[in-house]
C-alpha cells in the first residue's frame, strides 16, 4: 500500500465530492486527507486526495467516468509541489523558551499562548510537518489540525534540478 | 415570448420534446403533479403494478426500439423500487431515464412521509443523476439527461424532483446548448491504433472475434458483419451480444463462457489474438482469469476506456464508438489487402469446424419423458421462423435460449446480463411489445423469475399489449437447484418452488390473459401453435419440464476454461475437478 496523491479537476455542482470519495469507498480504498477549493475559474474546483492503496490507474479511469470530472492526475512523487497546513496545540508549562526556539528554526508561528500551552501554526511539505510534530512531541501535545494536502504538478519548463531540489525537501 | 408554466408542465413538455412517446410508471404523492399534465400530452402513459415492473418495461422498450426508456415513480418506496432497474440498466449499459417525485425541498432530511435520500441511493447504480433544487432547471437538466443516457456508453440516469419544484411556476424556453466539460465521449478511434490492429490481425493465426453488447447498443451488427468477412475472422457472440452476427454465419461460433459451446470458449482458449469490440471481458465469460485465452494478444475496442486493461491487458487499446471503428478497420484491412484475399488460416477454421462437428450442443427429447425446455425452444424458432423478439428471465431457461434460439438478427434478445435479474422477463417483454407492436414477443420465462414479476400481466392485459409469456415450469429454482447437484452433494436447500401451485393457467386467466398448458413433449407444438395465433391478448403457456435437466456445457465457477463440462458424466470423472 502506497500514498498516492490524485488531483482531481470536476465542476462546482453540488454532490461532486460525494460522488468522488464514494467511488474511493467503493473500493475500499482509505482516503488520508483530502482537500478541496475553488479554482481560477469559478466554474471549477479542485479536490486533492490523498489515498492509500495499490496503483491508481483503474480508479482513475472510473473517475473520469464521472460526468463532473473535467481532469484527473496522480501526482507522483518529486512531480508537484506538496503543501499542507497545521495548528498544533502544546503543552508549555515549561521549556517555553526552547519550544519557541524549535519553532522559529521551523518557521511555525506561535498564534496562540495561553497560561499552560502554545499553539503553534506552521505550513510547509508534509514531511516538514511530520519533522516538527515529532520535535514537538516530547513536550506533550494537546490538539492537532491538519489540513488537507494541495499540491500542483511543477511547471514543465522547470529544471531537472529543481526537481531534485523538492523531492529532498 | 416566455411562457409560464408549473415545474410539471415543463417537466412533461421537456420529455415530449425529447421525443418521448410512452413512459412507464406509477404515480404517487411527490410525483403527483407530474401526473396531471400527463392527462394533456400525447405521451402514452403505461401504469405498471410495481415500479420494478415499469423499470424493467422501459428497459425492455430501449432494448428493442434503440430508443431511451422512461420509467416515473413517486419518492421513497417508489424510488427505491427502481433501484433494481436502475442497476440493471447501469450493467447492460441500456439507455433509460428514471423521474421520482421527492419530498418537498423544506421537507428533505426531516423524515418526511414517504422520504428516501433518492439522490444517493441511485448515485452508485447510474451513470448519472440529478436532485432538481429549482423548476427553472427542469429543461436543461431533462436535455442532458436523455444526452448521457443516450449517448458515449449507454445508460440510466435518474431525475429527482421535489414536489414543490414541480408544483412551482417557471418561465419556459426551449434547453440551452449542452455544457459538460467533463464529458466527450471518443467517437472515431486513433488510426495509429486501428493501423497497428489491422498488422496485428493479418498476421494472426488463430484470431477470434469477440464481439459484446456494445456492438448492439452501437447499432454496428452490418459493420461486425463485414468486418469478420473483410478479415476472415471466427466470431463468439457474448450474451449480451447475440445476434449481432446470425447464428447461421459460417463464421459465427456461438456463445463464449460459462455456458457457451465448446467451439467458442475454446477458440479462445487456443487463439493467438483476441479483438475485443464492445465486450468488457466477464467473469462470466473468462473464467479463471488466469488461464483465459493464455496465448492470445489483446485489441480491445470500447467506448468506455475504464473497460480497457480493466481485466485483460489490451496490447491495442481503441477507444471509441464500436461503429465508427468497425468502418475504419474495415476501410484500414481492405487497404492493407489491397484487393486481395484475407488470410484463408486454413489450419485454425478447420480447427474450429471439427470442434463444431465433435461437441455441438446437444440433448435428448424422450417422447414419453417430460418436456425438454430445449426442445419448446426449438418448436418455437421453427413455428416462427426465428421472426420474434425473445425475452428471457435469468437462470437455466435463459442459457438455453441463448444457446438453442438461432438469432439472426441484433435487438431481437432481450435479457439481464450483468446483473442477472430473475422476473426480468415479464416487464421487459411487455416494454418490448410497446415498443414493437406488430413483432411476436415471447418472453421464456423459469417459474421463479415468473413469480416475482406476473402481476404486470394485469398491466398487459389492461394496456392491450399481446406478449406471450412460456413458462418453463420444473417447479424449482433449476440453476441454483444444478448447482446444489454438482456442488453441494444434491442437498436442495430452498430451491423447490412445489410442482401445481399457483395454477398457471387459472392464474393467466385471473389476470386478463389466456391460459394454457402442454403437459408432454407431443403437447409443445400444437399448444405453441394455438399461443401464436392469438394477437389481442397476452397468452400465457406453463410447459411442465424437467426438473432434472441441467444446462451444458458449463464451467465451474472460477475454474479455467480449459475445463468444459460436456455433461454430467465429464464431472464424475476423476480427471476434472468439480
Amino acid at each position: 500500500m502506497n500514498n498516492h496523491v490524485i488531483s482531481v479537476l470536476v465542476e462546482n455542482k453540488p454532490g461532486v465530492l460525494a460522488r468522488i470519495s464514494s467511488m474511493f469507498a467503493r473500493r475500499g480504498f482509505n482516503i488520508h486527507s483530502l482537500a478541496v477549493g475553488p479554482t481560477s475559474e469559478p466554474e471549477m474546483s479542485r479536490i486533492t486526495l490523498v489515498v492509500d492503496g495499490p496503483e491508481m490507474e483503474q480508479i482513475i479511469k472510473q473517475l473520469y467516468k464521472l460526468v463532473h470530472t473535467v481532469k484527473v492526475t496522480e501526482m507522483m512523487p518529486g512531480e508537484g509541489v506538496e503543501r499542507e497546513i497545521m495548528l498544533l496545540r502544546v503543552n508549555a508549562d515549561q521549556r517555553r523558551a526552547e519550544m519557541l526556539e524549535a519553532a522559529g528554526i521551523f518557521n511555525a508561528r506561535a498564534v496562540d499562548v495561553g497560561s499552560s500551552t502554545i499553539t503553534f501554526e506552521l505550513s510547509g511539505p508534509p514531511d516538514r510537518l511530520a519533522d516538527f510534530l515529532e520535535l514537538m512531541r516530547p513536550y506533550g501535545i494537546i490538539d492537532l489540525v491538519k489540513s488537507g494536502r494541495i499540491a500542483m504538478a511543477k511547471d514543465a519548463k522547470s529544471s531537472k534540478n529543481g526537481r531534485a531540489k523538492l523531492r529532498s525537501a | 415570448m416566455s411562457e409560464t408554466l408549473t415545474g410539471a408542465q415543463a417537466l412533461v413538455r421537456a420529455l415530449e420534446h425529447e421525443g418521448v412517446e410512452v413512459m412507464f410508471g406509477v404515480p404517487g404523492g411527490a410525483i403527483l403533479p407530474a401526473y396531471d399534465p400527463i392527462l394533456d400530452s400525447p405521451i402514452r402513459h403505461i401504469l405498471a403494478r410495481h415500479e420494478q415492473g415499469a423499470g424493467h418495461m422501459a428497459s425492455g422498450y430501449a432494448h428493442a426500439s434503440g430508443k431511451v426508456g422512461v420509467m416515473v415513480a413517486t419518492s421513497g418506496p417508489g424510488a427505491t423500487n427502481l433501484i433494481t432497474p436502475l442497476q440493471d440498466a447501469h450493467m447492460d449499459s441500456i439507455p433509460v431515464v428514471a423521474i421520482t417525485g421527492q419530498v418537498a425541498t423544506t421537507s428533505i432530511g426531516m423524515d418526511a412521509f414517504q422520504e428516501a435520500h433518492t439522490w444517493g441511493i441511485s448515485m452508485p447504480c447510474t451513470k448519472h443523476n440529478y436532485l432538481v433544487t429549482n423548476a427553472d432547471e427542469i429543461p436543461d437538466v431533462i436535455r442532458e439527461a436523455f444526452h448521457l443516457a443516450a449517448t458515449g456508453r449507454p445508460g440510466p440516469v435518474l431525475v429527482d424532483i421535489p414536489k414543490n419544484v414541480l408544483a412551482a411556476t417557471m418561465n419556459w424556453r426551449r434547453p440551452g446548448e449542452i455544457k459538460l466539460p467533463g464529458y466527450k465521449p471518443s467517437v472515431k478511434g486513433h488510426p495509429r491504433q486501428i493501423k497497428a490492429a489491422v498488422e496485428m490481425i493479418n498476421a494472426a493465426e488463430r484470431p477470434v472475434l469477440y464481439a459484446g453488447g456494445g456492438v448492439i447498443r452501437a447499432g454496428a451488427s452490418e459493420e461486425l458483419v463485414a468486418f469478420a468477412e473483410a478479415a476472415n475472422l471466427p466470431v463468439v457472440t457474448t450474451l449480451m451480444g447475440r445476434g449481432v452476427i446470425p447464428d447461421s454465419h459460417r463464421l459465427c461460433l456461438g456463445m463464449p463462457g460459462m455456458h457457451g459451446t465448446y467451439t467458442a470458449i475454446t477458440a479462445m482458449q487456443r487463439a493467438d489474438l483476441l479483438v475485443a469490440v464492445g465486450a468488457r471481458f466477464d467473469d462470466r465469460v473468462t473464467g479463471q482469469v488466469s488461464s483465459f485465452a493464455p496465448h492470445a494478444k489483446v485489441i480491445h475496442a470500447d467506448v468506455d476506456p475504464a473497460e480497457i486493461s480493466k481485466v485483460r491487458h489490451a496490447d491495442v487499446p481503441i477507444v471509441g464508438d464500436a461503429k465508427a471503428i468497425l468502418t475504419q478497420l474495415i476501410d484500414a484491412e481492405e487497404k492493407s489487402l489491397d484487393g486481395g484475399p484475407p488470410p484463408a488460416r486454413r489450419p485454425w477454421m478447420e480447427t474450429l469446424a471439427g470442434w463444431q462437428e465433435e461437441f455441438p450442443l446437444q440433448y435428448k427429447q424422450d417422447p414419453e419423458g417430460p418436456i425438454q425446455q430445449q426442445y419448446v425452444i426449438e418448436e418455437l424458432h421453427r413455428l416462427t421462423a426465428g421472426n420474434a423478439i425473445v425475452v428471457a428471465g435469468v437462470g437455466q431457461h435463459q442459457m438455453w435460449t441463448s444457446q438453442y434460439w438461432g438469432f439472426e438478427r441484433p435487438n431481437t434478445w432481450i435479457n439481464s446480463g450483468g446483473l442477472g435479474t430473475m422476473g426480468y422477463a415479464v416487464p421487459a417483454a411487455v416494454g418490448a411489445q410497446v415498443a414493437k407492436p406488430d413483432e411476436t414477443v415471447f418472453a421464456i420465462d423459469g417459474d421463479g423469475c415468473f413469480q416475482m414479476t406476473f402481476q404486470e400481466l394485469i398491466t398487459a392485459a389492461v394496456e392491450g399489449i399481446p406478449v406471450k409469456i412460456a413458462v418453463m415450469n420444473n417447479h424449482n429454482l433449476g440453476m441454483v437447484r444444478q448447482w446444489q447437484r454438482l456442488f453441494y452433494n444434491e442437498r436442495y436447500s430452498a430451491t423447490d418452488l412445489t410442482d401445481h401451485t399457483p395454477d398457471y393457467v387459472m392464474l393467466a386467466e385471473a389476470m386478463g390473459c389466456v391460459g394454457m398448458r402442454a403437459e408432454r413433449p407431443s403437447d409443445v407444438t400444437p399448444t405453441l401453435e394455438k399461443a401464436l395465433a392469438i394477437t389481442d391478448r397476452p397468452v400465457v403457456v406453463e410447459f411442465k419440464c424437467d426438473p432434472d435437466a441441467m444446462v451444458f456445457p458449463m464451467i465451474p465457477a472460477g475454474h479455467s476454461n480449459d475445463e468444459v463440462v460436456m455433461s454430467v458424466a465429464d464431472l464424475e470423472s476423476p480427471e476434472v475437478p468439480a
